[in-house]
């Protein structure tokens, strides 16, 4: 073969890649992103990414809200709290669980401890008990909730009747705990509170009366314990309860407005993005040369036609076009895959390549070839296409992030794929949960360093296959 | 005569390029109504109207609910008729392109303009001015700043300054939009020295220049966004590009003859390179219209891109179909002057037609 790529092969390539610096940065990236698509196919399928996705809160329910992850303490030098999760129905360190029958009145107390030690430097994020009780009827258990600080302080928080067997006590928002613990201390302390104390900075802080007037509480650090007392009123009845203390960051990737982990989307966007940039930017391209070649090739009505129809994609405004076939007809990402790839054929690339194809037309071997009796399907895939074939690849490795982005950039119109986590549809998310406002900056900055590191990783890759099938470039 | 060769091929060009608009049109329509979306729209439209007229006439008003009800079916039935709307979808969908063509995009469902107006056109068109505010004046200091940063390279080529621009070129696969986040977590969310979005503060300043100056605060970002995304693959490649052209004989033999550097630069470089630059520029500027709607979206700027996102969130189909007919007819206007400028650049059009 004569084309000038073939003497290289696979290995060739590769081997040249690599004696760029970009070629060799471009390669250990792009394993990276394969690495991770790999490890997120076989350890999450397909249907199991998009259960946990999809899945109602409840799945999540353990997990703090908006959390950063967990190595944002290195900037913020602080040790921020973890989730601290005590289940009495586990046996663990931390829980015990008593039950003494009431003689004579068919009672039971139910006695829960949960001890645990608080020493992060700020207070956590959320305060929930979840209770799980198989009573019937209007029985309902009888709890008193004790809180006691690492000063030894003792605080009766609350007394109440369960409304459900698997009644949910949202502690840090709950009003009667918040007016509970503020007469526990006006008592101590004779001062106006501040309207900015919350349960959490009184559960957490060390109360003064100087911080119950100003709002502003220092954690106080050490062993807490909280203490659920219930009544049952059956000897069947029984009662246990979860406590979950929320942490301000969790994880490697953080959590999002509804708890979910962060490291899903992130790690599946990586198969997703891959797939999307790498099949739409193959496809386009090879089709575009197909048609770029029998354009030159046959010439006559065959090339103005081709031609016309590439004046027309000019016209056709490709993204609202798209926009309009994805509000309309709801599409997956894989038919929206399909629609890029049908709105791109006609694109651009076609000229170049035409023009290309046209100078060949008048090379000797193509003479050659049409004189020795080659058919026009011969020609074409034999001898024109392998010669037109390398200057034609740099481009397609370089309109790879394109595609990425476009995706990107649909799912952050909140036309992206209805399943799928990806990561587009992460930074949608953020925005409209108003990270950027908020200063949630690992909610946006992830994602968005995932879209970077595919980007460049083409580009690089894109670059360096420029320099090595256009000499001509290296000089300059 | 050259004058009367120019007005015959941009003549010849705008019609052609109406011809292709209008059969892109029609396949939009074509797409649009395969799920029956723009029949619904249209019957959607007329129905409000009749309501309208009967409602407001005098002479309908002492009817019943029931009765003012059937006559407005009646009158729909025959306005379909009249319409032709009954007929089959070949006929109804020429219909459909005529409206199209003519701008007749007809009331949105959910949305209104500023100015309280349903109708798509006004929706759509109110938004034109601060779209082409924003982005052509970045796609012209784009095209410039290349350009002129590109001949300067070239002059330095294998300075350290040309190799850090050529070393920094894959970071314009980024898109502008995509920047603009990372801008606004920089300067809004981390600095707080520049907003995040919208175009004026609120309440809006009374004084105009107050106003003019928040104006240009609130562009500060989104420009920046789209002259970082391209700077470097911009200077880079009209770089090359003038590098290309400068090793070419006909530049050699000026410089043999003794000609001023400046006048080769001019006369022999920058001049033959003018066609393949512009016809770049014209391919940015048409990706600018696209490019548009996402940044806009981010940057909550008030132009034709956010319009499209709240039709996507309120599912105004109206809006949306209007929307691509009013984006295929910027295309359209975009690359007929795009082709009056090559025109007068591109001495080969002027020889054929003059």
């Amino acid at each position: 073969m004569s084309a000038p790529g073939a003497e290289y092969g696979l290995k060739g390539v590769v081997r040249e890649l690599l004696s760029y610096k970009s070629g060799i940065v471009g390669l250990a990236i792009l394993a990276l992103l394969v690495a991770i698509s790999v490890y997120a196919i076989v350890a999450i399928p397909y249907e199991e990414a998009i259960r946990l996705w999809r899945g109602q809160e409840a799945m999540w329910i353990d997990n703090p809200r908006t959390a950063a992850p967990e190595w944002v303490e290195i900037f913020v030098g602080k040790k921020l709290p973890r989730t601290i999760r005590l289940d009495s129905r586990v046996r663990e360190t931390g829980v015990s669980k008593t039950v003494i029958d009431l003689p004579g009145t068919g009672m039971r107390k139910v006695l829960i401890e949960y001890r645990f030690r608080f020493d992060y430097d700020e207070p956590p994020s959320e305060l929930n008990i979840f209770f799980f009780s198989n009573y019937t009827g209007s029985s309902a258990p009888l709890v008193r909730l004790v809180w006691r600080k690492p000063s030894g302080e003792e605080i009766e928080l609350l007394r109440y009747g369960l409304r459900a067997p698997d009644d949910k006590l949202y502690v840090s928002i709950s009003d009667a705990v918040l007016s509970n613990l503020v007469s526990y201390y006006v008592s101590k302390y004779p001062v106006n509170v501040s309207e900015r104390v919350t349960v959490l900075k009184l559960l957490f802080g060390k109360v003064t009366g100087k911080s119950l007037e100003s709002g502003d509480f220092e954690v106080e650090k050490g062993d807490y314990k909280l203490t659920v007392e219930a009544t049952v009123f059956s000897k069947d009845v029984d009662l246990d309860a979860k406590l979950v203390v929320y942490g301000t960051v969790h994880g490697i990737a953080g959590t999002d407005h509804l708890r979910r982990p962060l490291e899903i989307p992130l790690i599946w966007g990586a198969p997703i993005a891959l797939a999307f940039g790498l099949t739409a930017s193959l496809v386009t391209t090879f089709l575009q040369m197909i048609i770029a070649v029998i354009s030159g090739w046959y010439g006559g009505w065959v090339d103005s036609l081709i031609q016309r129809v590439t004046e027309l994609y000019m016209v056709i405004p490709f993204l609202p076009f798209l926009m309009l076939i994805s509000t309309f007809y709801k599409i997956d990402i894989w038919i929206l895959l399909a629609v890029v790839i049908i709105l791109s054929i006609f694109g651009g690339g076609i000229k170049g390549t035409r023009a290309l194809v046209m100078q060949l037309k008048e090379y000797p071997y193509i003479e050659a070839a049409k004189a020795y009796g080659a058919s026009d399907f011969r020609i074409i895939f034999f001898y024109i296409i392998p010669k037109i074939l390398p200057p034609v690849v740099p481009g397609l490795v370089g309109a790879v992030p394109g595609y990425v982005f476009l995706e990107a950039g649909l799912a952050f119109l909140g036309l992206g794929d209805p399943f799928l986590p990806t990561w587009g549809k992460v930074i949608n998310e953020a925005y409209s949960n108003g990270a950027l406002y908020r200063g949630l900056y690992y909610w946006v900055v992830e994602p968005a360093a995932m879209l970077m590191l595919t980007a460049f990783a083409f580009a690089f890759l894109g670059f360096a296959l420029d320099k090595i099938v256009n000499p001509r470039l290296r000089e300059l | 005569m050259a004058v009367k060769g120019l007005v015959k091929y941009v003549v010849r060009r705008g019609l052609v390029l109406y011809a292709t608009m209008l059969a892109a049109l029609y396949i939009t329509i074509l797409v649009a109504n395969m799920g029956g979306k723009v029949d619904e729209i249209i019957l959607a439209d007329l129905q409000t109207q009749i309501w309208d007229t009967v409602n407001r006439n005098p002479a309908y008003r002492a009817l019943s609910g029931a009765e003012r009800e059937r006559i407005v079916k009646q009158m729909l039935e025959n306005e379909i008729k009249r319409l032709g709307l009954d007929q089959p979808f070949l006929v109804r969908s020429f219909r459909y392109l005529i409206d199209a063509a003519t701008l007749n995009l007809g009331r949105a469902q959910f949305m209104t303009s500023d100015t309280g107006s349903r109708l798509v056109a006004n929706i759509i068109l109110e938004r034109l001015p601060a779209t082409v505010m924003l982005f052509t004046t970045v796609m012209v200091i784009n095209f410039f700043l290349h350009l002129f940063l590109g001949l300067y390279l070239s002059r330095r080529y294998g300075s350290l300054l040309d190799r850090v621009v050529v070393a920094l070129a894959p970071t314009s696969v980024l898109p502008g939009w995509f920047y603009g986040i990372i801008l606004i977590l920089i300067f809004y969310t981390w600095l707080h020295v520049l907003p995040p979005g919208g175009i004026v503060d609120v309440p809006p300043p009374k004084d105009p220049l107050l106003y003019a100056l928040s104006v240009l605060k609130h562009m500060i970002l989104p420009m920046a966004s789209w002259i970082i995304a391209g700077f470097f693959l911009g200077v880079y490649g009209n770089r090359t590009f003038f590098l290309i052209f400068s090793t070419e004989d006909y530049v050699e033999a000026a410089k043999a003859k003794g000609l001023p550097p400046g006048l080769v630069e001019r006369r022999y470089i920058l001049r033959p390179s003018l066609p393949p630059i512009i016809t770049g520029f014209a391919l940015g500027l048409i990706g600018s219209w696209s490019g548009a709607i996402i940044t806009e979206t981010v940057f909550n700027w008030p132009g034709l891109g956010s319009v499209a996102y709240m039709a996507i969130q309120y599912l105004d189909t109206p809006v949306i179909l209007g929307f691509t007919v009013i984006y295929a007819y910027l295309l359209m206007i975009t690359v007929l002057i795009l082709d009056i400028i090559y025109g007068l650049v591109d001495p080969r059009i002027k020889v054929r037609f003059g």
